[in-house]
């Protein structure tokens, strides 16, 4: 089980008109495992993120998710197919209360598929969800106007709307930007705690020292292009990535 | 002159219905009124006004508002799916030639044409439309602007369906209060049930697809075939509307097609404000009757109905609806300082 | 020969018909509905200023070009200053000045044949087995002239350059110190001019009609969709395609069945590719 490939890249490519965002970036992505995925601002990650969930169609290359070839579906078939990717820039439905936000993925045909949240039920499974997140469900906070709360809810807010789904493949880009300390470290057990569910992470972050701590391998990109994967330890040791690096604090 | 109190008016933007949002369990007579009367008084009125105008010109106006109410009810569910139709007259004028040719032609009788106008009508539609559902914004209103037009062409130039004019001596209602009644009961129907469903979860999805449809899309959902499901609705509701009034008319010609059933329910909806549906309903219920009055303008009441959109759009940009909702949840008193 | 030099004519009429308000679009992203009121209003101002007011022709053309240029100008900081940022808004509004100004106009009654602008140079000529009236060969040297000269204006003058800065990237544009209002005001105020350019070349061949007003904005956004809405050469192309498409039909079935053949295309055009021939409208290819 733990050695299932759950998701293949090969060779993805992807040009902007002349400029080449993500070029041939292979990897693989074993269930249950913990990808770390860093690299310097600009070097292809969200646009990796995004050619994975079908947001941006590749110019060339292939995504196997679960042994099914997802190249350039739509996004909203490969969320179906159990890939939830959160975003890096907030995004919410500002006018709606925070619970009904996760309205939306839970009457996904996924969801009903997986025999979750009928109707009636949402709402219930909705503010469990956010509870779990630390939206205390007495408290007034999960039934406020999604636009009054603060920046650090609005990314927890998000990644409850992937789990939502219910993901095989939880995509989180940039999860913590913005988020004060404590609140990074109220997260990262949540986030530990769905990887022992059995859910599988690739994480984009600019929080190193966080990062390292939970995942089991990363991917470090620059300009677009893989210079390295492994270990963090092992892969932060490269030479390449020192260069990429250069400049910024590297642990270990 | 030794007492020094004074008094600040301070005005609460929403008194009672704060108390009442989400208390379930109302007792008190007052508070029951409150939030009863302003729905059940205008649907009384309007089920009596039919009785209280007996028939004659000014019921013509009723059945006419009632008609546009409807086609500004389906703009005003589309809008809050994110799509912006300037096109409300394909709508009617499908519906209106649907229901018109299969009475000519074949000699439905009206129990047959009203549902398959209705429903063949929104169906055809939306076909017409789902190419255009992949673009958001203006793309979309651009194209729904200029099909009921070129339809409008077609049949003159290809003199099909009566060309220039029409199909006429169509089978009327048997008797007009069964025309006004439909007519009412449609927009009662319409107002509440939008007004429901659009704050169910299928109607949270449709508005998550106008505010960011990429979130909805990363949540797993088809956002087109929703958008389609909506346009089959606000179809529906528009073809049931252009069949109702080739009925009423006995007659279906090209002005079926005409900018008046675009620009007038939309006067409407902007005037009343829109995304509440009552807004869009109060709206044409003041303009149809307003411009009967203005009958003497003539063509210009086209351009009246520019004006009043334009300056809807400056000077009142919520509409008219969420005015006078602020204001009946408002109170004003006195505060000691 | 006949279907070669009609088609030309035809396509460079539609061309002209459109370019004003892909123009406007490709800049500020405004949809100048009021496109066909404006092409109506400079023919009815010209004949206004020749007729009643006795200018000489060239002298009125001039003029009413000014004049409804200053218009759309005044369209845009009276009214779209104000709605800006709201699509729905914008469209509506500019719907809603354009059904103003084409129902007056028809109130007024300028409609008819009276109301016929003088051609630039009478007689024709003939080219092959073709007699070709002189209007038609300037309409589409005007038709030319006018691609050049926008060409030439977007991509070489520096009002031009700060167009199209605002057309790829408002925000940036906007910190390099391009003033956006200014230059989105002035775009409909180009767009508006053009538009009665476009009329004195095609008015001349028939009378005015205010029912055209609507006609010639659902040509320009035809062809605009069609083509797609802010290229310039997808404008080009979609005009001759069209433009030959219809004479084409014109020639060897009926001449009615032009509408039909517009109606076909833009469902066709839909349904492959709904963003235009050459358009970049883009529908997901965006960063998120």
């Amino acid at each position: 089980m733990q050695d299932e490939v759950i998701l293949k890249v090969q060779n993805l490519t992807k040009q902007f008109g002349g400029v080449v965002a993500v070029e041939d970036v292979s990897f693989e992505l074993r269930r249950g495992e913990f990808l770390g995925v860093i690299g310097p601002n600009g070097s292809g990650k969200t646009t990796l993120i995004n050619l994975i969930t079908g947001f941006v169609k590749p110019t060339s290359g292939k995504v196997i998710f679960q042994g099914k070839d997802i190249t350039g579906k739509p996004p909203y078939q490969i969320a179906g197919y159990g890939i939830s990717r959160s975003f890096q820039m907030v995004r919410a439905f500002h006018k709606l209360p925070a619970f009904k936000n996760l309205i939306v993925p839970l009457y996904s045909p996924r969801v009903k598929r997986l025999g979750g949240g009928k109707y009636g039920e949402r709402d219930d499974v909705a503010i469990n969800l956010l509870d779990d997140l630390g939206f205390e469900r007495d408290s007034f906070v999960p039934y406020k106007v999604a636009g009054s709360l603060p920046h650090g809810y609005l990314k927890r807010l998000d990644l409850a709307r992937c789990m939502a789904l219910r993901p095989e493949l939880l995509i989180l880009d940039e999860l913590f930007s913005g988020m004060a300390m404590s609140e990074v470290a109220a997260t990262l057990p949540m986030i530990e705690k769905f990887n022992r569910e059995g859910i599988t992470i690739m994480m984009v972050e600019h929080r190193l020292k966080e990062l390292f701590r939970v995942a089991s391998r990363v991917l470090v990109m620059n300009f677009g292009r893989k210079i390295a994967e492994g270990p963090p330890k092992e892969a932060m040791a490269k030479e390449e990535v020192q260069k990429a690096y250069l400049g910024t604090e590297v642990e270990g | 002159m030794g007492e020094d109190i004074r008094y600040r008016r301070e005005r609460i933007d929403r008194g009672i219905k704060a108390r009442t949002d989400t208390i379930y369990f109302l007792s008190n007579f007052r508070d029951i009124l409150y939030l009863l009367l302003p729905r059940v008084l205008p649907v009384a009125l309007l089920l009596l006004l039919p009785f209280l105008l007996k028939g004659g010109y000014w019921e013509k106006v009723l059945f006419y508002s009632c008609i546009f109410a409807l086609l500004a009810l389906s703009w005003d569910f589309m809008a809050s799916v994110g799509l912006v139709s300037l096109g409300q007259a394909l709508f009617f004028g499908v519906g209106a030639y649907i229901s018109g040719g299969l009475n000519h032609y074949f000699k439905m009788p009206l129990s047959l044409t009203l549902p398959i106008a209705t429903l063949g009508g929104a169906f055809l539609c939306t076909i017409l439309l789902v190419s255009v559902l992949r673009l958001r914004g203006v793309y979309f209103s651009m194209v729904t602007l200029i099909l009921p037009l070129l339809f409008a062409h077609l049949i003159e130039t290809l003199n099909i369906l009566g060309g220039t004019h029409g199909l006429l001596s169509l089978r009327p209602f048997p008797s007009s209060w069964v025309a006004i009644y439909l007519a009412i009961f449609a927009v009662v129907f319409c107002l509440f049930g939008f007004r429901k469903l659009i704050n169910e979860d299928f109607g949270l999805v449709l508005r998550g697809i106008r505010d960011d449809d990429r979130v909805v899309m990363a949540g797993g959902i088809n956002i087109y075939w929703y958008k389609a499901q909506a346009i089959f609705i606000a179809g529906a509701v528009g073809c049931f509307a252009g069949a109702l009034m080739t009925h009423y008319y006995q007659f279906v010609g090209r002005s079926a097609f005409a900018l008046d059933y675009t620009i007038l329910p939309l006067a409407g909806a902007v005037l009343g404000g829109p995304g509440s549906f009552a807004g869009a309903t109060i709206g044409t219920f003041i303009l149809v009757p307003l411009s009967e009055v203005l009958r003497a303008l003539g063509g210009l009441r086209m351009a009246l109905y520019g004006i009043i959109l334009i300056a809807a759009l400056v000077s009142l940009p919520e509409g008219l609806f969420h005015y006078i909702t602020r204001k009946y949840h408002q109170f004003e008193r006195d505060v000691r300082i | 020969m006949e279907i070669l030099i009609y088609g030309i004519t035809n396509s460079i009429t539609l061309a002209l018909m459109a370019i004003g308000f892909s123009l406007t679009f490709g800049i500020s992203g405004l949809p100048n509905f009021a496109h066909g009121a404006f092409y109506l209003l400079g023919g009815i101002l010209t004949w206004i200023f020749i007729h009643q007011l006795g200018l000489p022709f060239f002298f009125s053309a001039i003029l009413s070009i000014l004049v409804v240029g200053v218009l759309g100008f005044i369209l845009y900081w009276g009214l779209m200053l104000r709605l800006r940022g709201l699509a729905i808004n914008e469209v509506i509004a500019t719907l809603a000045a354009a059904i103003v100004i084409i129902e007056v106009l028809r109130y007024l009654g300028f409609s008819g044949f009276t109301y016929v602008l003088p051609e630039f140079v009478k007689g024709s000529i003939p080219i092959g087995n073709v007699w070709l009236d002189y209007q038609r060969i300037i309409l589409v040297g005007i038709g030319i002239a006018l691609i050049i000269f926008l060409y030439l204006f977007t991509h070489r003058t520096r009002i031009g350059l700060a167009f199209r800065a605002i057309a790829q990237n408002e925000r940036t544009a906007i910190s390099l110190g391009i003033d956006s209002d200014w230059t989105a005001a002035l775009s409909l105020a180009f767009g508006s001019a053009l538009a009665v350019i476009a009329g004195l070349a095609i008015l001349p061949l028939g009378s005015i009609d205010t029912e055209m007003g609507y006609d010639i904005l659902i040509y320009a956004l035809a062809v605009g969709i069609v083509g797609g809405l802010e290229s310039v050469p997808g404008i080009v192309l979609a005009s001759f395609i069209l433009g030959f498409a219809q004479i084409l039909v014109a020639t060897f079935f009926k001449a009615q069945w032009l509408t039909v053949i517009t109606l076909a295309a833009i469902i066709f055009i839909l349904a492959i590719k709904p963003s235009g021939i050459f358009g970049k409208y883009k529908e997901l290819e965006e960063r998120v």
